[in-house]
Parts: C-alpha cells; structure tokens; sequence
C-alpha cells in the first residue's frame, strides 16, 4: 500500500548505551521495509539528515539523569504525536538507576577526577516519570521482532502484541526444560516479562531479568525458591539490582535483600 | 486409527531387546516420521528419533517438587524414564499454529485458511497418563459440536506405541486418577520392557488393526506364562511404589464448596502465576489468537499460541481481568482441572502424571493442596478459627 504522506518517525537519545536503537538499525531483513512505510525524520545514530518536526511517531531511548534531559524529554513530547520508549533506561531508568540506591556525590567521586565538572540529578528516572508515555518497550536490550511489531501497529492503527506474563510462557512454548528445576539454575524467568523468546534459558543459562517485572509478579516466593538452591541474600540482591533495579516488584524485592 | 479391541483377548507377544530396532524401521517404512523421548539439556523430552540409539537408554530420572535430576542408571533399559517437561500435545496442539492469513486486493481482502496437512507421526512411548490425557483431548478438540480440524487430522494420522510403567516418580499419582500405570486403551501397540541381568525383551500387544499389522511384520514370538506374569508384576510393582495420592471421592462437591477456603490464600502467596503447570499440563488446552500484520499492512495473519489461565489477558473483558489475582487463577485452574472439568467434558482434567509438580519452580504440589483442603474444610476447627481471627486482626 502506498502512502502519500508517510509518517515521520523520530529517534531521541536520553542517558543510554545506543544499544536500544541500533536495535532498529539490526533489524536487516526489515529495514528497507520500514525506512519504505516511514520516513525517518530524525536519527542522528543512522543519518545526518534532519526533518522538522512535529513527528508522528517518537522512539524514545534513555532514561533522565540531568536537569537539561528533564527539560529536553518535554519538548520532544510536545513535537511528538506519539511517544514509546524503548528500553530499560527509559521505562525504568537503567543499570544507571543503581545510583538511585546510593548518594551520587559519593559515586561521581569515586569515578571522575574532577567531580565538580559533573552536573546531575540525584536519580535516574524514565521517562514516564516526566512526560505522558503512549507505549512502553521493555528490554535491555529491547528485541527487534517486538519494535517492528510496535512500528508495524502503529502504522496498521492496531494494538501492539506485546504480552506483559512471565518469560517462562516463552521458554515452554519453545520447549526448553525449566533450568531451575533440571539443574537447580536461579532464574528470573518466573517473575521477568517476555519479550526476549526466553534466550538464556534455552542457553541453560538462568534469565537475568532484562525485561523487568511481569505483570503481577511475586518475587517473594521466588526468592524463597532460590534461598531453598543455597543462594545468599546478597546474591538474590544483585539479581535484582540490575538493568530493571529502579523498576517498583524488583526494587521492593532488592530492598528485602539489603543486610 | 486408534481403536481398542473389543471381544478378543489382547494377545502378549514377545520383542527382544535386539529387535527393537525392527519395530522402529518398520514404522519408518510405513511412512511413519518417529517421534520419542530423547536426552537434552538435562532433562527427556520428546524429539524426532530414527534409531534405538537415539532413546535415553540407561537413564533414569529422580522427581519431587520443583526439581527433576537425569542420572545413569546400571540397567540399560530404554524406557527408563518418566514424563519429563514435554507431552504430546506438541505434536497433536502445537504451541504456534497459523490459523489464516489474507492478502489486500484491490481495495478488498482475501483470506486463504491453513490447510494444515497432518504430519505422518509415530510417538514412541506414550504412558498411561497420557494415552489418558491425549483421549481426555480428543474430546475437548473432537467430542463436541465444533471439531478441530488441524486435530483431527493429526489425531488420525498418529501411530501410538504406549509403553507401560516400569518405575513410579515420585511426583506420579497416575493410581490415584485410575489412568495408570498400565495402558488399557488409546494404543495402537504396547509395550511392557522386562529387564533382568539375563534377559532383556519387551512384551508387546496390538490394540488396533494398524497395530496388528506392524505386530505381525516383527520378529516376535507368543509370550510363555512366566514372561506374562513378569509384565504383570513389573506393573503391580509399580502400582504399589506410587507415593503421591489425590483422594478424588467427593472431590467435585467439596472443591464447589470451598470458594472461600483459607489455603487459596497459603497457595496464594507461594504461586508465581508464571503458567509452567498449565504448559507442561497434557491435557490444558486453552489457547490465544494473535492478529499480526507486516509493515505494509498487505498481508495479514492469524496465529494460535498457547495460552494459560494464570495470564492477566486471559480473563480480560471490557474493564479489566476478572481473575486479578494469584489467588483467583490459582483457585480457577485447580477447580477447573478436578471439578468443573467433569461438568463440562465428563471425566476430570487430571491424569496424574505429575508434571504440574514437578515443573512448578517453587514446588506447589496439586495433590497437597488438594489434601489441605479436604482435611481442612468439613467444620472450621477452633484453631483454624482462631487463625482466621488472628489473620483478618492484622
């Protein structure tokens, strides 16, 4: 179907690795198809070429952790008809949120030689903390298969399928034996929200988490399972203090842990 | 195909251990692509085979509550397992079908429907329980007014080697649901693996007319009075070794009546609502359409996925989910599975095979909660009153 005015997509930066975004330019066998139905009116990681705004559609990466992001994140939402952000960082504000547990005038101290050139806010936030956010893609990083599946609803006017259960509806549906119940493998896939097509697991690897909290978690119970395999408090901690630490079900679950 | 003998005595014949092979390269030859337990990643699950080689043999698995352990056994037997993480529903429900798909046109739409042609399948040692649950499925996707025809057609395109229990897990209770551990019906062959240092055979008996013509092109023999009696005491050994037991007299009533049980709260706590007991289940069967679309909006799909009552979405109608909590859809697939189960299909959706145990991560055991709730529900005892007081207190 051709359209006379394809609808102009914009890609913005935030406190980010880029990893979110290039998601978009890894998505080879798509691409061309996608660069056909949008234009791509501002990404500065894939081309110079800039295009006014307002955008219809506003890919937003990174969480805020400067007083200037708090500022910037508005007016892309103003120049924006439809903002998703797309990421750890900017759903839940990244593994730059394990500040958020800390004093940052301790940490920019221990990093940096001249911490008095370093300017930021006490914590990192995402971005729907500071602006209306139309659709959240969790991940860290976010799988490709679910941002053109985001793109492709948004341009058909129909709801994404982006299932917010557990990981371990993937890991069946694919046939993987349950790595904590084979080999005694702590995994967050019970408390995790799909998206990845459970990849560690099918690795025999436990999940990580990078998807954050599935809808109605339990952490609790989980965490009294990987207690019962001879994991410490500190070790069910850092599970949880990581790319999704700030996210509300890991966060509280996290804080449980700290001796 | 499959249909059980009536009027005829089953007739035992005796496999040799060397032999097997025959059995698997005379369904090959019938066109039969060969699907049976195989090892992978710690655990067997239900793969394509070509070669006796490819069975676990000499493996046997250890199951309790939330774990399951593969080790080598000293016995080289090749049905030494039990039901691991998959059944085979796979094959006969897979998880992923595309149901439709339909291409823009001239301002219009067309819609072309899957044809799903069956695939050509045998499955090599099916258990009681699961002959039970694939029947249990049959009438689910085939019994009513409305069949399912990608079912169907695999249904009567699938080959069934039963192979009876030689060993109970610890998280079966097969005896309890009266479909285990021996196979009555459902089979086209079945198979009872008799081992001892001496000797290594498998009795072997037809249960349908493609079964008798597979049985006759084998190099058997009619099974010896001792040879019989040592499948029936391999089966009444296992019978005897099963541990777990799920009381289910009354069962239907008493689960009617406890809607508001206090140990749906205990189970509550504990469950992950992540949905690994209704996957590994052989008998749930509820499943979730999914409209996609690609880029250009040209072409449309319909995809079936397995879906799982422990979902938000699943019990979503205008407003919200109906079941929002653990408690809510924990209650509702327990009481679906043993009670309400029988009003709407007749039998009750359980077949004990254990896997909900087995597979759950935190361990929740349905015989458990099942006792706790029929030990607990006749009259509210002055503790578990006092309990409840102290409960709501705080």
């Amino acid at each position: 179907m051709q359209r006379k005015n394809k609808p102009k997509l914009a890609v913005w930066k935030f406190a980010s690795c880029d990893g979110c975004q290039l998601s978009l330019l890894d998505c080879e066998d798509e691409l061309l198809a996608v660069a056909g139905a949008i234009d791509i009116a501002y990404f500065p990681e894939a081309t110079r070429a800039v295009m006014k705004g307002p955008y219809d559609l506003s890919l937003v990466e990174g969480s805020i952790t400067t007083q200037h992001d708090a500022e910037r994140i508005h007016q892309v939402r103003r120049n924006s008809k439809l903002l998703v952000t797309i990421g750890s960082c900017a759903t839940v504000g990244g593994i730059q949120a394990l500040r958020n547990f800390k004093d940052v005038k301790n940490l920019t101290a221990l990093v940096y030689a001249n911490p008095k050139y370093i300017e930021t806010l006490s914590k990192s936030t995402p971005i729907a903390d500071h602006v209306f956010v139309d659709f959240e893609l969790r991940g860290c990083p976010i799988n490709k298969a679910q941002l053109v599946e985001i793109i492709s609803a948004y341009l058909n006017g129909r709801k994404p399928n982006v299932p917010k259960y557990s990981v371990c509806m993937e890991c069946k549906r694919r046939g993987t034996p349950c790595v904590m119940v084979t080999q005694g493998t702590p995994c967050m896939g019970p408390v995790t929200q799909a998206g990845c097509g459970a990849l560690c697991p099918a690795y025999q690897r436990g999940c990580y988490g990078c998807f954050g909290p599935a809808e109605t978690p339990n952490p609790r119970a989980l965490s009294e399972q990987w207690k019962a395999l001879g994991k410490t408090p500190q070790e069910i901690l850092r599970a949880y203090r990581s790319f999704n630490a700030y996210a509300d079900a890991f966060r509280k679950e996290g804080d449980a842990h700290e001796g | 195909m499959t249909q059980s003998k009536k009027n005829k005595p089953p007739k035992l014949y005796v496999l040799e251990r060397r032999d097997f092979q025959e059995l698997l390269t005379a369904l090959s030859a019938d066109g039969y692509q060969l699907i049976g337990p195989t090892l992978r990643e710690g655990a067997v699950t239900y793969a394509e085979i070509t070669a006796v080689e490819d069975l676990p043999i000499g493996y046997t698995d250890d199951q309790e509550k939330g774990t399951y352990r593969l080790h080598q056994a000293r016995e080289p037997r090749l049905f030494g397992c039990g039901p691991g993480p998959h059944s085979w529903k796979k094959y006969l429900f897979p998880a992923r079908m595309r149901l439709w798909q339909a291409q823009r046109s001239n301002g219009g739409f067309t819609v072309q429907a899957d044809a799903h042609t069956p695939d050509k399948l045998a499955l090599i040692g099916v258990r009681a329980c699961e002959l039970q649950a694939i029947a249990i499925q049959d009438r689910v996707f085939t019994g009513g007014a409305y069949v399912d025809p990608a079912y169907q057609a695999q249904r009567e395109n699938t080959f069934i080697v039963a192979v009876n229990c030689g060993r109970a897990n610890k998280t079966c209770f097969c005896t309890s649901m009266h479909t285990g551990p021996k196979a009555v019906s459902g089979y086209d062959l079945a198979l009872t693996e008799v081992y001892t240092p001496e000797q290594h055979y498998f009795l072997i008996e037809s249960g349908s007319p493609s079964g008798d013509e597979v049985l006759h092109a084998l190099p058997t023999r009619p099974a010896a009075v001792d040879e019989v009696e040592a499948g029936e005491a391999i089966i009444a050994a296992t019978s005897a070794q099963m541990e777990r037991s799920l009381e289910t007299k009354g069962l239907k009533d008493l689960l009617y009546a406890s809607y508001d049980h206090q140990r749906w709260d205990a189970v509550a706590a504990r469950c992950l609502a992540c949905g690994n007991c209704t996957m590994v289940c052989p008998t749930c069967f509820c499943t979730t359409v999914e409209d996609v679309t690609d880029l250009s909006g040209d072409t449309a799909e319909r995809w079936r996925k397995w879906d799982s009552c422990f979902t938000m979405e699943f019990s979503y109608i205008v407003g919200g989910s109906i079941r929002s909590t653990a408690k809510a859809r924990y209650r509702q697939w327990l009481t679906h599975k043993l009670a309400t189960w029988v009003d709407q299909f007749g039998t009750m959706g359980c077949v004990g095979c254990g896997r909900c145990i087995t597979w759950c991560p935190v361990g929740i055991d349905i015989t458990e909660e099942v006792r706790e709730i029929q030990t607990t529900s006749v009259a509210p005892t002055a503790a578990v009153t006092e309990r409840k007081r102290k409960r709501e207190n705080t």
